[in-house]
């Protein structure tokens, strides 16, 4: 409909075209136009020359309002043999402006020229437009195996609000069908392309319409909403998620659909379906992933070199005319290739719109997250766009990070250039999620250690509650006991040493000397043993466990004077240099009784040490 | 300077454990292990596939999940879903089990306001194995409650792994089950706590565990049956005791108050036959508790002995009475049919098709049993002896509980996942015991080897329990090689367990996984595939009828109605689907339309070799179809009582729906190398009806791999085409001629005029030109636009004559 429109449109201008109101002179207009995608790419080089008698700085570009509806994208530079080297071109500004007294339905945009064109001087430059849903295929319904025809509709004329001296245009096509196209004087086709002109001395505003409808079987690739998400992470990482929201631009499909003809036949079928997408993606690109809302999508290839990473992702579905996608992509990239410093402040370098190559998009919305703490805060892009600011709660922030939006519609590749965000972050603010980390566990055990020493019982004078105290108290008097058995146990060790040493050495008075010791140490630890067991005897909790205990220290006692009575007997017969198998046949018997008695203890002291 | 060294060494052994505290240091990194154990041997499904919720159920609890979380809960209570069982839609917040959904919505709540930002899907695949990791801690404080913390601590790892328990819990499985096992054994646990301390602390605690399981999965049918059972035994063994009363009473009344919350259960905990049972056992303490009384105030036991008498006769006469009253005026509701399939496992083979239809309902193979037991199976008796041989409360409750697990998990494959905590529980305590007694064999001949070698060449050796250890001679040798039996059959256990999660119990279904020709791993994605199609290319309000197993599905990933799906609450509506499906194109397409059908989708395996497809599902469909529609029957599509798709096929089945929507196209296709086209690889056989025509129903879409085609629903077709209409004028058709007007200027008498012509055939030359210009003005197809000239030259092309300077109005 756009374009019956556009050419209605052109008619009405043409009618009410009107004498230019500058004097200057479009000497020669050489005029492209790529209809080889989708996307339509208008690159015209124009020279223009000073007719009047003032120094003129602004050039004025005249579109048909329907067309500059489309228009996406438009740049003028100045014109280079042979520059195809976009790198280096420096664009002139262009600004729209309303100029009076010309013709409604059409809009001008104008060019500031680098200095100002003085009288009777010339200068030429390039400028390129880029328009999308420029083409409307015809039939507006295909089959599934049918091939997709589109129209394109056009002046022959270029339309300026200067006078034209010579004009030429050409219109390079897919090395394809062309169904029908509008014959004019001077046209020529050859192979792929179609020629008009050259056409000589116009009026302003003349136009005349072409027409051409030609097969293009490229997937109509249409991004209606892509969200990129940008997160910074002063790690070491930038995050990028990209959501797509894709639709086949193309004829609508009707019919039947079938699965048996694509696989039985590769090629016939289905020829302008979007079967996959390219992306390319920043070189040192890691961490890619591909999926939509209801989980991953396992079609996807990656391989990657130094300069770039190219991904290759297929739809759930083939997608025919009309039909809809909607998926996920995200991609990490190395700090250090998109974030730099200057003037104190940092700020990111990384490209505004879609790595996905031939991909129109209607509306563009990026948000890049900062750092939780970042101030001062700007965006610098290469064209006009919505920014406003929003913050965004993610994990382990307090108040959140501040996110930087910026929308734009209708968006080509070409749109895919460098922008920069600067702001301000300090440093230390990294560690500050860390530490919270840390802090967080680190309380989680106070809070434990807490919990294990502190009393939580409601009532402090409820029998259970003071029977459970003084049980305690058992316990730790209990214990006590416990381990003044076992260091009583270990000076037996000694004294029995003692008497090894004797054996192997013969030396009496060292063994005495050792007994001499001992004896001091046991006193000392009955001397502590007796306030415990008076305790236990008093406390009326200890009734289960008294009997064992005492039982414990009866038998240890015992022990204790079976040994001592060993020692004795062993050193006598020292002294009365007895001879071996005396001594061993004497001591056999108490030898007997006291791993029997030792054996009791320790069961004991393993019953004890249970409670 | 010298008591330097004497002090370091001093803080040193200060520093040093005890042998209690070490062996509790021991006993908790264990426990953590286990925990994280439990929680990472569930994660094979995330990291084979990804993660992402499984199977069928599961997708309807992350919907609800989903609604829960954007819509808050009232919302979730209140909800009417429009989009399930069109058109009489399903009220959600009655007819389900709130629990999982809850705890999955208030997990993420907590994680977010710890700033942890999850997405809600994340949390709900990892639901299941979280819950999993605290069943061992509660399965470790169980096994400690009725034997040891030995038992306590195997009880912890052996039902960490064991693949009857995970079958039910990987990641992604976020099922009722997920949460209720935990629940379950919690519960039990509680409770018996309850019982062996007379807390009331614990019975409460008891009482809101009960709660949380009733809200959670309708398994609590069991926790109530069960219970009561239990008491019952306790009281007919002279087990009576006032810690009982305690317990059971507390936890039977709160529990009951608690669970008629759930709107689900409702009242039926004083109405429904499957709850009177706890109710009987309530009134039967209430007297115990009043005969002892009585045996307390009475001195004479005569007296008592015929009180006794009288007491009983009345109470059971009066609980008969009541319930015989209750049963006839139907206030108490008599037992469901899925209560009776569970106590006799043909039942549902002969009266409800749709309970039969469903695998997991089937009772279980003894392979499964082993494939889900693996050991346990054998230590379950020994387990058992063990429990009878020091019988307490405690072990009698774990006794009765895996009898009659393991009882229902005969009956029904699933519920050996109920089975599961009770032989887990039961095998910990053989094994506990059998592993304490040998090593406390191997430890005590230690000692006094040891004791002995102190002694040198003391010759000791005739100790008493010298002497005992020498008269059985290889006793040692003996309980050293029991004991490397025993891991040997411990480390076959994890290894089969390990094996079993990975290779059988860890896949999705949604996504399935083949080897390639070279070994490589092939991945079928067709139902997200067809799901997302149906999502991004069918109007927002198309429905969509397919068998009911897909219903779930459908709603979560594609997010459309559908007519029936897997919550099985009306059996007429699935009948009349599958009456749909087993009926010829013609009587078919009439359901169909009632139904206010948009989209017919239906599952094939012919291409893949998938074999739970729709075709082997088609035999329940007729069943259940005819089970209320007798025009179905089922040899109609049996040949001597087989079923066939080949030529000998019955004629009814080889042109029913189902048969065509599945075989669409499919005679033309080549599956696999040497067989002849329409070579079903699932069933393996040559197809009986090559050549399907359909006549009301059109292919909309088939997944790469043709495991879910959907079809259109064509309109019907026009009374009469537009030429009858001759002589009028209807703006609305004449859109076709407004797309030309751009192209008739340019390639006069080129353009494909002829449609528009055709259109304004019958109308009179000045007529058609203003019929034309009422169509620019209606704004047909949004624009308005002088069209002076387009027009003239598009009627002229028509061969119309008008004047040439006709302008249309402003």
């Amino acid at each position: 409909m756009g374009i019956s429109r556009f050419v209605l449109l052109v008619f009405t201008i043409s009618m009410l075209a009107s004498p230019a109101l500058s004097d200057l002179v479009l000497s020669k207009v050489d005029r492209r136009i790529y209809l080889t995608s989708h996307i339509v790419r208008i690159s015209s080089t124009l020279e223009v020359e000073n007719a009047g008698p003032e120094t003129v700085s602004k050039v004025l570009l005249a579109f048909p309002d329907l067309q500059a509806q489309n228009l996406a994208y438009l740049m003028a530079s100045p014109h280079e043999a042979k520059a195809k080297v976009k790198v280096s071109v420096v664009s002139f500004p262009i600004d729209v402006v309303k100029p009076e007294d010309m013709p409604p339905g059409v809009t001008f945009y104008s060019v500031s020229l680098p200095q100002g064109l003085t009288v009777g001087a010339s200068f030429t430059f390039d400028v390129l437009a880029v328009f999308t849903h420029a083409l409307r295929p015809m039939p507006e319904q295909i089959g599934q195996a049918d091939i997709q025809l589109v129209l394109y509709q056009d002046s022959a004329y270029y339309l300026s609000p200067y006078v034209v001296k010579v004009q030429s245009l050409s219109l390079k096509l897919l090395d394809s069908r062309i169904e029908s196209y509008t014959t004019l004087e001077s046209t020529k086709v050859q192979g792929s392309e179609i020629k008009y002109g050259p056409y000589e001395n116009l009026p302003a505003f003349s136009s005349s319409p072409i027409t051409v409808h030609f097969e293009n079987n490229l997937p109509f690739a249409i991004a209606q909403e892509l969200v990129r998400e940008i997160e910074i992470s002063h790690w070491g990482n930038v995050l990028v998620t990209e959501h797509y929201k894709l639709i086949h631009g193309g004829a609508q499909s009707k019919g039947e659909f079938s699965r048996l003809e694509p696989q039985a036949r590769e090629n016939v079928q289905g020829p302008s379906a979007v079967r996959y997408l390219v992306a390319h993606l920043p070189p040192r690109a890691h961490s890619v992933y591909y999926r939509d809302a209801i989980g991953n999508i396992s079609t996807s290839h990656l391989r990657g070199d130094s300069k770039k990473t190219e991904l290759l992702i297929e739809p759930r579905y083939p997608m025919f005319g009309g039909w809809r996608t909607a998926f996920t992509i995200g991609y990490g990239l190395p700090l250090q290739d998109c974030l730099y410093e200057s003037e104190g402040r940092r700020f990111l370098n990384i490209t505004f719109s879609s790595p996905m190559i031939e991909l129109v998009i209607d509306t563009l919305i990026v948000k890049v997250v900062l750092p939780e703490g970042s101030s001062d805060i700007s965006a610098a892009a290469p064209f006009f766009m919505k920014q406003w600011q929003e913050t965004k709660i993610s994990h382990l922030d307090i108040v959140g990070r501040a996110v930087v939006v910026l929308e734009k519609t209708n968006l080509v590749p070409e749109h895919n250039q460098y922008f920069q965000v600067y702001y301000k972050f300090n440093r230390l603010s990294m560690l500050r999620e860390p530490l919270m980390l840390i802090s967080g566990i680190f309380f989680f055990f106070v809070a434990c250690i807490v919990y294990m020493h502190a009393d939580t019982s409601i009532s402090k004078f409820s029998a259970s509650y003071l029977a459970k105290q003084q049980w305690e108290e058992v316990r730790v008097a209990i214990q006590q006991v416990h381990n003044i058995i076992c260091r009583c146990l270990a000076t037996h060790d000694k004294l029995e040493a003692s008497l090894r040493d004797l054996s192997r050495t013969g030396e009496v008075q060292a063994c005495k000397a050792a007994r001499k010791s001992t004896d001091g140490l046991l006193k000392e630890l009955s001397k502590e043993l007796k306030p415990l067991m008076t305790f236990l005897q008093s406390s009326p909790s200890a009734v289960q466990v008294l009997s064992k205990v005492e039982e414990l220290v009866a038998k240890e006692r015992e022990l204790l004077e079976k040994l001592m009575a060993k020692h004795s007997t062993a050193v006598e017969a020292y002294e009365k240099k007895s001879g071996a198998r005396d001594i061993e046949n004497r001591i056999a018997l108490q030898q007997q009784k006291i791993t029997a008695l030792r054996q009791e203890v320790d069961d004991l002291l393993e019953f004890i040490d249970e409670i | 300077m010298a008591t330097m060294p004497a002090s370091a060494s001093d803080l040193l052994k200060s520093f040093k454990l005890k042998t209690k505290q070490q062996e509790l240091l021991i006993r908790v990194s264990i426990l953590c292990l286990v925990y994280i154990l439990a929680f990472i041997t569930r994660l094979f499904s995330v990291l084979r596939y990804e993660s992402m919720i499984h199977e069928f159920d599961p997708y309807f609890n992350y919907r609800t999940t989903l609604y829960l979380t954007e819509n808050g809960f009232y919302d979730f209570w209140n909800w009417f879903d429009y989009e399930s069982w069109y058109p009489l839609g399903r009220i959600v917040g009655g007819t389900l089990y709130p629990g999982l959904m809850v705890t999955a919505v208030l997990i993420y709540r907590i994680l977010r306001f710890l700033r942890f930002a999850v997405h809600i899907r994340e949390v709900c695949v990892l639901t299941a194995p979280f819950f999993a990791s605290n069943t061992t801690l509660v399965a470790y404080f169980f096994g400690k409650e009725i034997w040891d913390s030995g038992a306590g601590l195997v009880a912890a790892i052996l039902i960490a792994i064991c693949p009857g328990y995970i079958s039910r819990s990987v990641a992604g499985s976020y099922d009722n089950e997920g949460v209720a096992i935990f629940a379950l054994l919690f519960t039990f646990y509680v409770f018996v706590k309850a019982v062996n301390t007379g807390s009331l602390a614990w019975s409460l605690a008891s009482a809101f565990g009960y709660f949380y399981m009733v809200s959670a999965w309708g398994g609590y049918v069991f926790i109530i049956n069960l219970i009561p059972l239990y008491v019952l035994v306790l009281l007919i063994t002279g087990r009576y005791s006032m810690r009982l009363y305690v317990a059971y009473n507390c936890m039977y009344i709160l529990g009951m108050l608690l669970a008629m919350q759930i709107r689900f259960v409702g009242f039926q905990h004083v109405q429904s036959g499957e709850h009177m049972a706890v109710m009987g056992v309530f009134f039967l303490m209430q007297v115990f508790y009043f005969l002892d009384w009585v045996k307390h105030m009475l001195s004479d036991t005569k007296l008592f002995q015929a009180f006794l008498r009288i007491t009983v006769t009345c109470a059971v006469a009066v609980g008969g009475i009541a319930l015989g009253l209750g049963m006839v005026s139907g206030y108490i509701s008599p037992w469901t049919g899925r209560f009776y399939s569970l106590l006799d496992p043909t039942y549902a083979k002969d009266h409800i098709p749709i309970i039969a239809s469903v695998s997991e309902h089937q009772p279980t193979a003894w392979s499964s049993f082993m494939f889900d037991f693996h050991i346990l199976l054998f230590l379950f008796p020994a387990g058992l002896y063990f429990c009878f041989k020091r019988l307490s409360d405690a072990t009698i409750f774990i006794v009765m509980y895996g009898l009659t697990s393991m009882y229902f998990a005969g009956v029904m494959v699933r519920l050996i996942l109920v089975a599961t905590p009770a032989v887990c529980l039961i095998s910990a305590i053989a094994v506990s015991a059998t592993v304490k007694n040998l090593t406390v064999l191997l430890r005590s001949k230690n000692k006094v080897v040891q004791t002995g070698s102190t002694k040198g060449s003391g010759g000791s050796k005739s100790s008493s329990k010298a002497l005992l250890d020498q008269s059985q001679p290889f006793q040692k040798n003996g309980a050293i090689a029991l004991l490397f039996g025993a891991f040997y059959l411990l480390s076959r256990y994890a290894t089969h367990c390990t094996w079993v999660t990975s290779e059988a119990y860890s896949s999705p279904s949604i996504v399935l996984a083949a080897r390639g020709a070279h070994g490589n791993r092939v991945i079928f994605d067709d139902y997200r595939e067809a799901y997302f199609w149906l999502r991004q290319n069918t109007p927002q309000d198309a429905k969509v009828m397919s068998w009911w197993d897909y219903g779930y599905q459908i709603t979560a990933m594609g997010n459309r109605t559908v007519i029936v799906d897997n919550n099985t609450w009306n059996n007429t509506h699935i009948a009349t689907v599958g009456r749909a499906m087993s009926s010829y194109e013609d009587e078919a397409i009439e359901i169909i339309r009632s139904l206010d059908v948009d989209y017919v989708l239906v599952v094939f395996g012919g291409v893949t070799g998938y074999s739970s497809d729709d075709i082997n599902k088609f035999l329940w469909m007729v069943r259940i179809g005819g089970g209320v529609f007798p025009v179905i029957k089922e040899p109609d599509y049996l040949v001597n009582g087989e079923y066939r798709v080949d030529k000998g096929a019955a004629p009814k089945m080889l042109n029913c729906l189902m048969y065509k929507l599945c075989y669409y196209r499919f005679g033309e296709m080549l599956t696999e190398y040497g067989k002849p086209p329409g070579y079903d690889r699932a069933r393996g056989v040559e197809i009986g009806n090559k050549d399907v025509k359909l006549e009301h129903l059109e292919e909309a879409f088939t997944t790469s791999n043709w495991i879910v085609r959907i079809y259109r629903v064509k309109p019907p077709n026009n009374r009469c085409n537009i030429h009858g209409q001759s002589g009028t004028c209807n703006p609305q058709n004449l859109g076709v001629c407004l797309d030309l007007l751009g192209l008739v200027d340019v390639n006069l008498g080129n353009a494909p005029t002829k449609p528009c012509c055709s259109l304004i055939e019958g109308l009179v030359d000045l007529e058609g030109a203003v019929c034309l210009c009422t169509a620019v003005r209606a704004n047909v197809l949004g624009i308005h636009i002088n069209l002076s000239i387009s027009l003239s030259l598009l009627l002229r092309n028509c061969e119309r004559k008008v004047a040439t300077e006709y302008i249309c109005g402003p």
